[in-house]
């Protein structure tokens, strides 16, 4: 296992990567995320989180680590009010919710956040620029952003920007499912990127692509917040796009945090302690 | 001998529990009373048929005199436009009461099973007692027609629009839903493009069967062809009669034709 992790660690880590966290802001930039006690339990009886802890900083990327049933997942809708919290006080962009946040705050911060899901959640049928638009959807005047047809110059503006900087540009006019599963997830990462969020969180983006394919995916990310200074949480099964592509690591066991340090200061100990502990 | 040759022979009837037997046995009774009540006896069918020859032989030829041919012409524009308009505002008017009766979707909640309701309320009442009301109501001819088929395609569509809805891809409308959409967005952003072939196959199949429903409504006074058949047999007119029946099967056979090439497009 050990042999393992390390190959993980060394072999798979670049120059380029390390180069390009050198630079990072962690643990400098104002908090733009914060959880203080956050707890959350599923059907009254089933504790999933369990009292965390957490400051992300602007400009930091995190990379939220844990085995199955750990509760990353529910972690991360928690910290973005997607799903209600048991307990606990949750900060996000100067907004400060307890259970949930009210109308105002979630659509204040929906609209400064960006997602990407494991499964790249497009509408298959439409085309991919209508899917770019669609990250529009939830600012003033949305009702235009259901497709490219109807929206307004400057949304197809900004999606095709979005999607030359996915690498898709000359794919616009294609339906969305008539790409491969890596073009479908920059798809997923351009409609995320389309109205410049303040933090994307990725929920294991790579986790249904191919491992090259994964890997592209996770180095447009990387490229892509260094580019527009943009706090990245993700969460990811695998150790190699976790150390590489974060400078900071967080790792959940039992609904706690187990670990949180620095990428680069994390040992196989740590990652075995985490997923065997 | 292995494990497996030791297990006991199941019984060939093993699949029926007693309560499966009954059912069967009733239904099949139900059946053989009823058709000793209603179905035609063999000399029933044998007195009948040589009043169904000579009424063949009356009505053929067909009719084929031009005058006569030019206001069927006319009957038969007027029975498509009753189709295709009343099928048209059926249509239009189903997308936003699908939506509302979608359950998970619907924005009224459980009011959507009120809409649900209504809407097998208007299925579930026949077209031609609609026909009767619309006459009541808006009077003899056409508009009474493009009324009844307006509210025939509503329950049909409206129903299924709900279903294609209520299966329509869940991912993408969660992933809208967390950029902060709202569920106008999402039923035109992620809802309806998804349903899309089947709300058009839906649609296709509202417009065949407006046609068909169409050509019957003259009979009770509603417009269309309908009402020249009638006329026809009322007045003993065979051939022209024949001629009716000659146009109507042409419509129907085109209208399958061509929605059934539709159908194949869309897929």
């Amino acid at each position: 296992m050990s042999e393992l992790l390390e190959d993980i660690r060394v072999g798979i880590r670049t120059e380029t990567a390390q180069d390009a966290f050198a630079g990072s802001a962690q643990g400098q930039g104002k908090p733009i995320l914060s959880a203080t006690d956050l707890r959350k339990t599923y059907d009254r009886a089933t504790p999933v989180l369990k009292g965390i802890e957490l400051t992300i900083r602007e400009g930091e990327r995190v990379a939220l680590i844990g085995s199955n049933g750990s509760g990353k997942s529910t972690l991360l809708k928690c910290l973005i009010g997607l799903h209600p919290n048991s307990g606990g006080q949750i900060t996000v962009m100067g907004h400060i919710f307890g259970r949930s946040p009210d109308a105002t705050q979630r659509r204040s911060i929906r609209r400064a956040t960006g997602f990407v899901f494991q499964k790249h959640c497009l509408v298959r049928r439409r085309t991919v620029l209508s899917n770019v638009v669609h990250g529009m959807l939830g600012t003033e005047g949305s009702w235009r952003g259901f497709s490219q047809t109807t929206a307004p110059q400057s949304w197809r503006a900004a999606a095709l920007r979005a999607l030359h900087e996915v690498n898709l540009g000359e794919f616009a006019e294609r339906r969305a499912d008539a790409l491969s599963g890596g073009q479908q997830q920059r798809v997923a990462i351009a409609r995320a990127l389309v109205r410049q969020p303040k933090l994307l969180i990725a929920d294991e983006p790579a986790a249904s692509l191919d491992p090259v394919s994964g890997r592209d995916v996770m180095e447009l990310f990387s490229r892509l917040c260094e580019e527009h200074g943009i706090t990245l949480l993700f969460t990811s099964h695998d150790m190699a796009h976790a150390c590489e592509f974060s400078d900071r690591v967080i790792a959940l066991r039992n609904g706690r945090i187990f670990l949180d340090r620095p990428s680069a200061d994390v040992t196989n100990r740590d990652l075995e302690e985490t997923f065997n502990g | 001998m292995d494990e497996a040759r030791q297990h006991a022979m199941p019984g060939r009837w093993s699949g029926f529990s007693p309560i499966t037997f009954i059912l069967l046995v009733g239904t099949g009774a139900l059946i053989i009373s009823s058709m000793q009540s209603v179905s035609p006896t063999p000399r029933q069918l044998a007195d009948g048929l040589p009043g169904m020859v000579s009424l063949v032989d009356r009505m053929l030829p067909p009719n084929t005199d031009p005058a006569f041919l030019k206001r069927i012409g006319l009957r038969i524009i007027e029975t498509f436009q009753i189709a295709l308009v009343g099928a048209a505002i059926g249509v239009l008017l189903s997308l936003p009461i699908g939506w509302l009766a979608a359950r998970g979707i619907t924005p009224l909640g459980r009011g959507g099973y009120l809409v649900k309701a209504v809407v097998s309320l208007l299925r579930t009442v026949p077209d031609l007692v609609w026909a009767l009301l619309f006459v009541a109501t808006v009077g003899l001819g056409a508009v009474a027609g493009t009324m009844t088929i307006v509210v025939d395609s509503v329950g049909f569509c409206g129903r299924f629009f709900a279903e294609a809805m209520e299966d329509s891809d869940k991912e993408p409308q969660e992933a809208l839903s967390a950029i902060g959409a709202n569920r106008l967005s999402i039923l035109f952003g992620a809802i309806l493009p998804d349903a899309a072939p089947s709300l058009i196959n839906t649609s296709l199949f509202a417009l065949e069967k407006a046609v068909r429903s169409s050509v019957v409504l003259g009979l009770v006074g509603a417009g269309g062809i309908g009402q020249e058949l009638k006329v026809a047999f009322d007045l003993f007119q065979y051939k022209n009669a024949s001629m009716i029946i000659l146009a109507i099967f042409v419509i129907v056979l085109v209208m399958e034709y061509v929605t059934d090439r539709l159908r194949v497009s869309v897929q």
